[in-house]
């Protein structure tokens, strides 16, 4: 028997250290998945587990699946879960609120109560059999799951075809939005605009006076408030928006402070004004 | 080591997955676990695979894939479009059946 076959037949010490290590980091990335506020984060880390489970695909004899589990799952899935959420999810935070009371508890206490099932089940079940892949894998791996899949499968894997093609019709059709009405031009715009007596000119420019010119800084009112309408509509949803007017406005009575010191001027009691204004009558 | 324990893994993931989309309620983190799910139970097909020494269990778990492929392209759409009318992807708000 060849040192090949050898090691598809016995679990070396090897592949124990990589089992306990990268199944230590997937288990992390699960939870990441579940865990984490933004699903962008979720998403990374979910990416993070399928290299992980394809790193033990090819451990365990399935080279074919492992590669697959690479190019389709990390590769496309996963990266169309990265654009959704850049289309959907970005701006829409994920609310902590609980609608339904106690409901977070009761789903921990129903999944460790069913992980309890689990691994009582696997506990209890008769898997002392271990033959290894050697004997399957001994033509190659996908010289292999080919054979199987063009006799015993072929039904199933027709049928797979359909699906697929259903699923790209379905895509296309719920994604799809026929225009019902013509596009309006920029002069009906313009008309409704003023018709409505909505905003008319054009909106002002962000940034405070030369200061900060930044997009996420609000320009600042004649009053010191910074002006909604200077930022633009994105960042006001994702409330990434820089107020610095009570910055402006700190700096300003300092500078004025300083200024008085050094003239040696002395801040003008409230009363003063009172009695000149008395006076003048 | 018992390679047994890729079905304890797999069992583990799972179990973290089925908790996430009852936790969860951003529409795609649910759509997330879910595929965790499914790849937990790819692990355990691959694992049994190897056991019983014939290569039936890599098959499913590559219709799996398959089936899982198809099922985030309609199910990113459907999410998609109820982003498109409510302006949420949280499954709360899809609760109401009307606009």
């Amino acid at each position: 028997m060849s040192a090949q076959h050898l090691a598809a037949y016995t679990t070396s010490t090897g592949e124990a250290f990589q089992f306990w290590v990268l199944g230590t980091i997937a288990v992390i990335g699960a939870l990441c998945t579940v865990f984490m506020k933004k699903a962008v984060h979720s998403a990374l880390c979910l990416a993070g587990t399928m290299i992980v489970l394809a790193v033990f695909y090819l451990a365990n004899g399935a080279y074919f699946l492992g590669i697959v589990q690479i190019v389709v799952y990390t590769g496309a899935i996963m990266m169309l879960f990265l654009f959704v959420v850049m289309l959907v999810g970005v701006t829409a935070a994920d609310s902590l609120k609980e609608t339904i009371k106690g409901q977070r508890w009761l789903a921990l206490l129903c999944g460790v109560g069913f992980g309890v099932l689990l691994f009582a089940g696997i506990g209890n079940a008769a898997l002392t059999e271990f033959n290894g892949t050697g004997q399957a894998n001994a033509n190659g791996n996908v010289e292999g799951l080919a054979a199987l899949i063009f006799t015993k499968y072929v039904f199933a894997f027709e049928v797979t075809g359909a699906l697929l093609i259903t699923a790209a019709v379905g895509a296309m059709v719920l994604t799809h939005r026929e225009r019902t009405e013509r596009a309006r031009t920029q002069r009906e715009l313009s008309e409704q605009r003023i018709r409505e007596g909505s905003y008319i000119p054009p909106l002002p420019a962000p940034g405070v006076y030369a200061r900060h010119n930044a997009v996420d800084i609000a320009g600042l009112l004649p009053d010191g408030t910074p002006s909604e309408l200077t930022v633009n509509k994105t960042l006001r949803e994702r409330g990434q928006i820089r107020d610095v007017s009570t910055e402006a406005l700190n700096d300003l009575r300092a500078l004025e402070q300083r200024a008085e010191e050094r003239l040696e001027r002395r801040p003008i009691a409230p009363e003063t004004f009172k009695r000149t204004e008395e006076a003048s009558k | 080591m018992n390679p047994v324990n890729y079905l304890y893994l797999a069992a583990l993931l799972f179990t973290i997955g089925a908790t996430g989309v009852l936790i969860r309620r951003n529409a795609i983190v649910v759509f997330m676990c879910i595929e965790l799910m499914l790849n937990a139970c790819n692990l355990a097909f691959v694992a049994f695979s190897r056991m019983h020494g014939n290569l039936d269990g890599q098959i499913i778990a590559f219709f799996t894939m398959v089936v899982a492929a198809a099922e985030v392209v309609v199910g990113l759409a459907i999410i998609v479009s109820l982003f498109r009318t409510r302006h949420s992807a949280s499954v709360d708000d899809a609760s109401l059946m009307k606009l």
